[in-house]
């Protein structure tokens, strides 16, 4: 508002907008690439951690990928919407067993798609061996009496992966905790053992720096909120 | 923030825009081809970030700064990619979408007439999950025991096979990642049902064909049951059995590229404690033992290719006495020794987007020593006048070569075209051997040319059908045949779906009455079935009623002191009605199947009289088959219950003219209660080296007396009769999988229920 303030006090308007607009006009084209995609993407990955449901992940998977087609070069954009398709996934978990293969697995299709364009733009890193988790978890969900003989050892392989190439990724205790905490004791789960990888995820948190605002840093209020449930 | 300021601001902002370019809003409604508002669907301006998604009414909106000619793409999983010109220049435009079904494994309509299908694919023929196989309670580990339980196949206990829908287990072919197999079950032995060869657990996919199958398979009238071997496995592991009826032990490497496997087993039957367990009907000085050695590899050709070889290797030999029926104070004697040396190698292969290439071969090699006699009170082998038919040896040889490509070619969504050829060569050579040493020698030679074409076409997802033709030709019948099939499915709503098959289908006369005294040609059966399916997640409900018209079946007469094909005179129908039932909803953490089959078939070949019902087809059968895994006690239990109304027997003698009945009537009801148990301690324990899984198997479980049929004297006067080999029977087993087995890891981080 201050610079509105001033325009208001100023006597030659007319010039002065034509001033202002040509300088930013200017400033604009020459960032408009970095600093729009830059921008487009933060206000995406805000919707990660603000928004619920599959109607809106639906609507930020698609921007992502609108983003990532796009520009072409970028692999961020085409890691997120992988992404999304996995929350998408996970939303039609109906908690009955061998219920759900017809809506998961075209999510878990999606994902590996866009997955694999992300990886072939970049490389694989810890958190693409993270989306690769999630992936083989979700389609094992979709039926896991029929499937875990398949998708568990490529979970757990994956998740190996990603501890291999970053042990600082917190993400990668959130998962392995979340696994402790949704599994049924008598299947091995523990609801105090996955206390003790929240915690370490929980720590790596506060000190993990994503490379910038837009590389992966999503997952801290999903551990708040298993956090949460211990009360 | 006064008025003035808010104006000033707008227009700056309005300026700004101007520079960049003019601002559009488009908007509109996408809809699928049926009218429905589609939800969830991408809007993009193409190659921008401008698009927007739909709401659940499927309307959408958004503003672009895009100008010009540009192309909007609507795009959604399940839905065709949609793409139109659009052109920005001023005011809003307004879009009437409309977005095709994407014709899809997952939703399409598939043919399931006859089929029922093991898979752990999510597909309207996949009734059963292929761990349904092991986990079925009177399958006694053995596939074709599992498909006694579905609706078409009879309960016939005193021989081995499949008989389906009134045809005999001769009509039934199996085929092991396509590829014909021609000594699945292990040699017949008179009035006792031999097993099948191979164990269920090398195997991940199974078809089981009741009529109206596609015409990549041929040479059987009634029935395909089609196997499909496993893959790579998931790790290096090694495993060890023990059970009462003997031990067994293998290795599987698993390349550290995953690329490849190889592996080996080795297992050792021998029923000497069974039998001292569970008193056999048969005295037997030879206890039956098994030697089973198979070895196999698979290698990843390429991203998409697989090549894979099993190589399977059996000796086995038993002898028995029992009292002769044909005179009293005497013994019949049976001794059988086996070798079967079977190889299978099979490659498949994508080549480029479009084509697909599948291809096998197979040899077996099978030999067979059988000898017979008569014996008495001390053991001694005698002749006796009147009963010399009593003393025989048969040894017979016998190779088998199949081979099959098929290539098949992808048309838009899931259409696709296949064809390709077959080759199957045969080599019997028995030799039997009469009372006095006097030597038949037999040499049946068949090479079997086919080749085959078949197009699926899917119109949408809700309208399919499959077209193919068979063409055969019989080198030792010297005869070509053509065997056109379709079937059509259409969906009828959201969970059901109607489907229709009809096909020809021929097969060579059984060898065991070749040479022929005359010449003979294929026998023919016309399948026609029709069938209602409905399928949810958890329940699958399935009606089907069909019509099967036999022509040119085999008569036989005696000649030259054995029972040989005479001619094509032969004739029968089948028809009937089958019901399946599949829950696994209504009781929570019960799965339960139910299946019943209506049968109503006559038929006149071999030595038949005239048509009749034969002895091998029972009006009413079925079966009740119950699972339930109890978590917390880390077991699984499996209750199965099988009914057939009673068949008819006969007692068909020539009288110097003619064949005619000296006896004939109906066996009782047959009903039989089998329990299984599996016991799986790892299923909790974290870390655990060890995957043990402990299973007890308990067939007729009630000691329900069962009878299979009559044999008679050779004079006809006595009758007995055959039942089996014992009342009840117990199987324990523990099976052990060390190494680098994860799989308890698997489920512990990951089975969320």
């Amino acid at each position: 508002m201050q610079t509105i303030s001033f325009i208001n006090k100023s006597t030659n308007m007319k010039k002065l907008i034509l001033i202002i607009s040509v300088v930013l006009a200017a400033n604009f084209s020459i960032a408009q690439t970095s600093d729009k995609f830059t921008k487009a993407m933060e206000q995406r990955i805000a919707m990660i951690d603000s928004t619920q449901g599959p109607d809106a992940w639906k609507e930020m998977t698609n921007a992502f990928e609108r983003i990532g087609d796009a520009e072409k070069t970028q692999w961020l954009p085409y890691y997120y919407a992988a992404f999304g398709h996995i929350l998408i996934g996970y939303s039609y978990w109906t908690g009955q067993m061998g219920n759900a293969t017809d809506k998961m697995d075209p999510e878990a299709d999606a994902a590996e798609k866009m997955l694999d364009k992300a990886i072939s733009l970049s490389k694989e890193t810890s958190e693409t061996w993270i989306i690769k988790k999630m992936i083989a978890s979700l389609r094992m969900m979709g039926d896991p009496m029929n499937r875990y003989m398949i998708y568990g050892p490529q979970a757990d392989e994956a998740l190996q992966k990603a501890k291999e190439l970053d042990a600082g990724n917190p993400r990668v205790y959130l998962l392995e905790g979340e696994d402790k905490f949704q599994t049924p004791e008598q299947y091995g789960g523990s609801k105090e053992e996955a206390k003790l990888l929240f915690d370490k995820a929980k720590s790596l948190f506060e000190s993990f720096k994503p490379e910038s605002s837009i590389h992966p840093n999503w997952g801290l209020p999903r551990l708040m909120y298993y956090f949460s449930q211990y009360k | 923030m006064g008025l003035k300021k808010t104006g000033l601001f707008t227009l700056l902002l309005s300026v700004l825009a101007g520079f960049a370019s003019a601002q559009f809003t488009i908007k509109g409604i996408v809809k699928d081809n049926k009218g429905n508002h589609i939800g969830g669907v991408s809007i993009v301006v193409k190659d921008t970030y401008d698009g927007a998604t739909t709401d659940s009414t499927g309307k959408f909106s958004f503003k672009t700064f895009e100008k010009g000619e540009q192309i909007l793409v609507a795009s959604s999983i399940g839905y065709r990619p949609f793409e139109q010109k659009i052109k920005l220049e001023g005011g809003i435009i307004n879009l009437n979408i409309i977005i095709k079904e994407e014709i899809t494994e997952l939703k399409a309509v598939v043919i399931t007439a006859g089929t029922f299908e093991a898979s752990d694919r999510k597909k309207a023929a996949a009734v059963l999950n292929p761990i349904d196989i092991v986990t079925t309670a009177s399958a006694e580990g053995d596939v074709t025991g599992a498909m006694k339980t579905l609706p078409g196949a009879q309960q016939v206990g005193e021989s081995e096979g499949l008989f389906v829908r009134g045809g005999t287990s001769g009509e039934t072919k199996t085929f092991i990642d396509g590829t014909l197999v021609n000594n699945f079950f292990y040699t017949s032995i008179p009035n006792i049902a031999s097993r099948s060869r191979f164990s269920p657990f090398i195997f991940k996919g199974t078809v089981f064909s009741t009529g109206g199958y596609s015409a990549l398979y041929g040479q059987a009238m009634s029935s395909a049951l089609i196997l499909e071997s496993i893959d790579l496995p998931d790790r290096t592991s090694a495993s060890l059995s023990v059970s009462v009826i003997g031990l067994g032990g293998g290795y599987q490497q698993l390349a550290k590229n995953k690329n490849s496997s190889w592996g080996f087993s080795y297992e050792y039957t021998d029923l000497t404690l069974a039998f001292k367990l569970f008193k056999q009907k048969q005295n037997y000085f030879q206890i039956p033992v098994y030697h089973t050695a198979d070895a196999n590899f698979r290698i990843k050709t390429s991203k998409t290719g697989i090549l894979k070889y099993y190589g399977y290797f059996n000796a086995n030999h038993l002898g028995f006495r029992e009292n002769s029926i044909d005179t009293s104070g005497y013994q019949d004697v049976f001794r059988l020794k086996n070798i079967n040396v079977y190889h299978n190698l099979a490659y498949k292969e994508k080549i480029g987007k479009k084509w697909r290439f599948n291809s096998g071969i197979s040899y077996t090699n099978n030999k067979d020593d059988i000898n017979g006699g008569l014996q008495d009170q001390q053991k001694n082998d005698v002749t006796l006048t009147g009963l010399e038919f009593k003393k025989f040896t048969l040894n017979s040889k016998a190779d088998y070569f199949n081979a099959k490509a098929v290539f098949e070619r992808r048309l838009t969504g899931l259409s696709a075209i296949r064809f390709g050829s077959e080759y199957n060569y045969s080599n019997d050579m028995p030799t039997f051997t009469i009372y006095n040493g006097q030597q038949f020698k037999y040499n049946i030679k068949e090479n079997i040319i086919s080749a085959f074409a078949e197009t699926d076409i899917y119109i949408t997802n809700n309208v399919a059908a499959k077209l193919g033709t068979r063409l055969e030709h019989s080198s030792l019948l010297d005869k070509f045949n053509f065997a056109p099939r379709i079937s059509l499915a259409y969906k009828v709503g959201k969970e059901g779906q109607a489907s229709l098959a009809y096909g020809i289908f021929y097969q060579d006369p059984d060898k065991r009455y070749l040479p022929a005294a005359n010449t003979v040609t294929f026998s023919r059966a016309d399948h026609y079935i029709a069938q209602y399916q409905r399928t949810t997640s958890l329940i699958t409900f399935r009606i089907e009623a069909f019509y099967k018209k036999y022509h040119d079946l085999i008569k036989t007469d005696l000649s030259g002191g054995r029972e040989a094909a005479v001619s094509n005179k032969g004739f029968g129908d089948a028809k009937g009605f089958e019901v399946f039932w599949r829950d696994r909803k209504t009781v929570k953490n019960l799965d339960y199947w139910i299946s019943y089959s209506y049968l109503d078939t006559k038929r006149d070949f071999l030595n038949f009289p005239y048509a009749i019902q034969p002895s091998f087809a029972a009006k009413h059968t079925a079966s009740l088959v119950v699972k339930k895994f109890v978590m917390a006690w880390k077991t699984g239990f499996n209750w199965s219950y099988n009914y057939s109304s009673g068949r008819p027997y006969y007692n068909i003698y020539y009288d110097g003219s003619q064949y005619k009945f000296r006896d004939k009537g109906l066996i009782p009801d047959y009903h039989n209660v089998s329990f299984s148990l599996n016991y799986i301690p790892a299923i909790a324990t974290q870390n655990a080296k060890t995957w043990i899984v402990y299973v007890i198997s308990w067939s007729n479980i009630f000691g329900i007396k069962q009878t299979y049929g009559y044999q008679y004297s050779y004079d006809g006067l006595k009758k007995q009769a055959i039942v089996p080999t014992s009342r009840t029977f117990i199987y324990i087993g523990i099976f052990f999988s060390f190494g680098v087995d994860r799989t308890q890891d698997a489920i512990n981080n990951n089975l969320k229920i």
